[in-house]
């Protein structure tokens, strides 16, 4: 009797506690994962690193770098500069990883590249060893409105400046429209030698800001329009004009509209429907202008 | 308040030294790690065109080191969750760094990283002696699982994510990492964790979430250093060891399992082999030993 008293209580107090035990666990489970959505979604925005922000060179890219940076700022300690900048919590980069602004210290190019060889991952990339095939980013022009060069002064401060000057940036001369007799200096980046080091960004001699940036490539450069293909290119491969003069000439025009080469431009009929016969009056109407557009619009003008 | 007088008894019967010997060797060498690691940032701050040759003893933070500019060192959980996060071509100096590590703690105990190197530990104890002094008692208190469910967490967040997400709020490496690049708004995570055990929960972090602490915890399960109890029977039941030990649910079976049998050697991988028990206890009941050392005083 005694026995089963006993043994009645304890039974219940087992059942208690797996019930205890489960719920307590069930508990953690949840606590811990909400815990870890929170930095996961954090984590999303944080790891979109802001476009002002550069990678040292060799930077895997940055979805890799994110996985293989152990943020020990092994980088920043090797650069001999002091560039280098381990991003502290709240700041537009991930927490911990390296970076420089360029506007106010860029990369200065060194032969060895003394930031790379120590990364213990390898985020670096430890194959880089030519500074000059670094991509830390492409400069673009961003500003031709303010760009002292495109106003007509002379400058070249960037060009002088770039490392690989004459093969990342080049001087394009144009002609001075406003003056009518002097040339434009215009600088021109190229993206494929350009290493993205951030020295013409420092050295435009604009205040705050600079009119020449370096961005993150991808968002630097387009994608080539692939459907295109270059008339000049494919005759080079081709070794010649790819255009028969017996082949009939056409233009792909939009429906309801035709091109009459003899002078007419487009041609539409009131419904929109393409006509068989053009009519010759308005050709009369406009005078001969030396803008082609004109020349172009001139049946839809008609039209409307 | 009678935890104002832990210890006391100890340094009477043992000397002001012997009652301290530990903790202070501990904070010695905390802050000798973090004094080596500081040179570097202090002689770029004295003179930022030197190349602080002398500095180079040690570069880098916990996360991954290079010592005498050829050892690497990498924190294994960080490695793991690099492989987790999908990243597979890592250099073989973190391989070796991770490696070197990993042996390290497995030898002298896995939590050894806790109480004698994590800075974090500093701040914690420092909110666990003021808790004691305010007298606040033991707070919410919650499970200590928790911290493997982190860890779980932390390598799950890596594979989904495909970064090291942890890092980004890991108070552990923030706090390393800021002190010699630059701390910024990491005070404010330091400073919750501090007010976090402070008024929240004794030892909160370190033995209850931090999931650093977990795996090194899982190391120290087989680490042949380890604190011994042969002389438990001369337990007089003062329970200060209770009271200083951060993981005190360790202490009771082995303190008092002469009964059921337990091994007087505390084999919890739990334990920071952090000795404060050793420097509390009047009657040197506890002091560091080997799992394997056989049990002299047992019949």
């Amino acid at each position: 009797m005694s026995r089963f008293q006993s043994k009645q209580p304890q039974k219940k107090s087992n059942a208690i506690s797996r019930r205890r035990f489960l719920a307590d666990m069930a508990g953690t489970a949840c606590g811990v994962g909400l815990f870890g959505l929170g930095i996961g979604v954090y984590s999303k925005s944080a790891n979109a690193i802001k476009p002002l922000a550069i990678r040292p060179p060799g930077a895997l890219s940055e979805k890799e770098f994110l996985s293989a940076c152990t943020r020990c700022g092994i980088c920043v300690r090797d650069c001999p500069y002091n560039i280098l900048k381990l991003a502290e919590i709240g700041d537009e980069v991930p927490t911990g990883t390296p970076y420089f602004i360029a506007r106010s210290a860029a990369c200065e190019m060194c032969e060895d590249i003394p930031c790379i060889p120590n990364c213990p991952t390898g985020a670096l990339d430890h194959s880089l060893t030519d500074i000059n095939k670094a991509k830390m980013g492409t400069a673009v022009l961003i500003d031709q409105e303010t760009c002292i060069a495109f106003l007509g002064l002379r400058c070249e401060v960037c060009f002088n400046v770039c490392p690989l000057r004459g093969d990342a940036i080049t001087l394009d001369y144009k002609h001075n429209e406003r003056s009518g007799k002097h040339a434009l200096f215009i600088p021109v980046v190229h993206s494929e030698a350009c290493t993205g080091c951030g020295l013409c960004e420092k050295a435009c001699i604009l205040e705050n800001e600079s009119a020449i940036k370096v961005l993150p490539t991808h968002l630097a450069k387009a994608d080539f329009a692939k459907h295109y293909r270059l008339g000049w290119n494919e005759e080079k491969k081709a070794g010649g004009s790819l255009i028969k003069t017996k082949d009939k000439h056409q233009y792909n025009l939009p429906e309801g509209v035709r091109y009459d080469y003899e002078g007419e431009g487009l041609i539409v009929d009131d419904a929109g429907n393409p006509m068989i016969e053009p009519t010759k009056k308005t050709i009369k109407e406009i005078p001969n202008s030396s803008n082609p557009l004109d020349i172009l619009n001139n049946g839809i003008q008609e039209a409307k | 308040m009678a935890n104002l007088e832990i210890g006391k008894e100890a340094i009477e019967k043992k000397g002001w030294w012997k009652a301290y010997k530990w903790l202070i060797l501990r904070r010695i060498s905390q802050f000798s790690i973090l004094a080596l690691f500081m040179m570097i940032p202090i002689c770029k701050w004295i003179s930022p065109e030197s190349d602080c040759a002398l500095g180079w003893i040690i570069k880098g933070n916990l996360s991954s080191s290079q010592f005498m500019n050829t050892i690497p060192m990498t924190d294994p959980l960080l490695f793991l969750q690099m492989i987790a996060s999908g990243f597979i071509g890592i250099a073989k100096e973190a391989i070796i760094g991770a490696v070197i590590i990993l042996v390290f703690y497995l030898l002298v105990g896995g939590r050894v990283f806790c109480s004698w190197v994590c800075p974090v530990n500093i701040v914690t104890d420092g909110a666990f002696w003021l808790r004691t002094k305010l007298g606040l008692g033991a707070g919410t208190r919650f499970s200590r699982h928790i911290r493997y469910w982190m860890l779980g967490m932390v390598l799950l967040l890596s594979a989904i994510t495909g970064s090291l997400a942890y890092e980004l709020i890991n108070p552990v490496s923030m706090l390393h990492r800021g002190l010699f690049y630059g701390m910024g708004l990491g005070w404010f995570v330091i400073a919750a964790v501090f007010l976090f055990d402070l008024f929240v929960t004794k030892r909160g972090w370190c033995t209850h979430i931090c999931p650093m602490g977990a795996f090194y915890g899982l190391l120290g399960k087989v680490s042949p250093v380890r604190v011994r109890a042969d002389a438990r029977e001369k337990c007089d039941d003062c329970a200060e060891c209770y009271l200083v030990c951060p993981e005190s649910q360790i202490i009771k079976p082995v303190l008092k399992g002469e009964k059921t049998g337990i091994p007087a050697v505390i084999l919890a991988g739990e334990c920071t082999n952090c000795g404060r028990c050793i420097d509390v206890c009047a009657e040197n009941v506890f002091e560091f030993g080997s799992r394997f050392k056989k049990d002299s005083q047992k019949k």
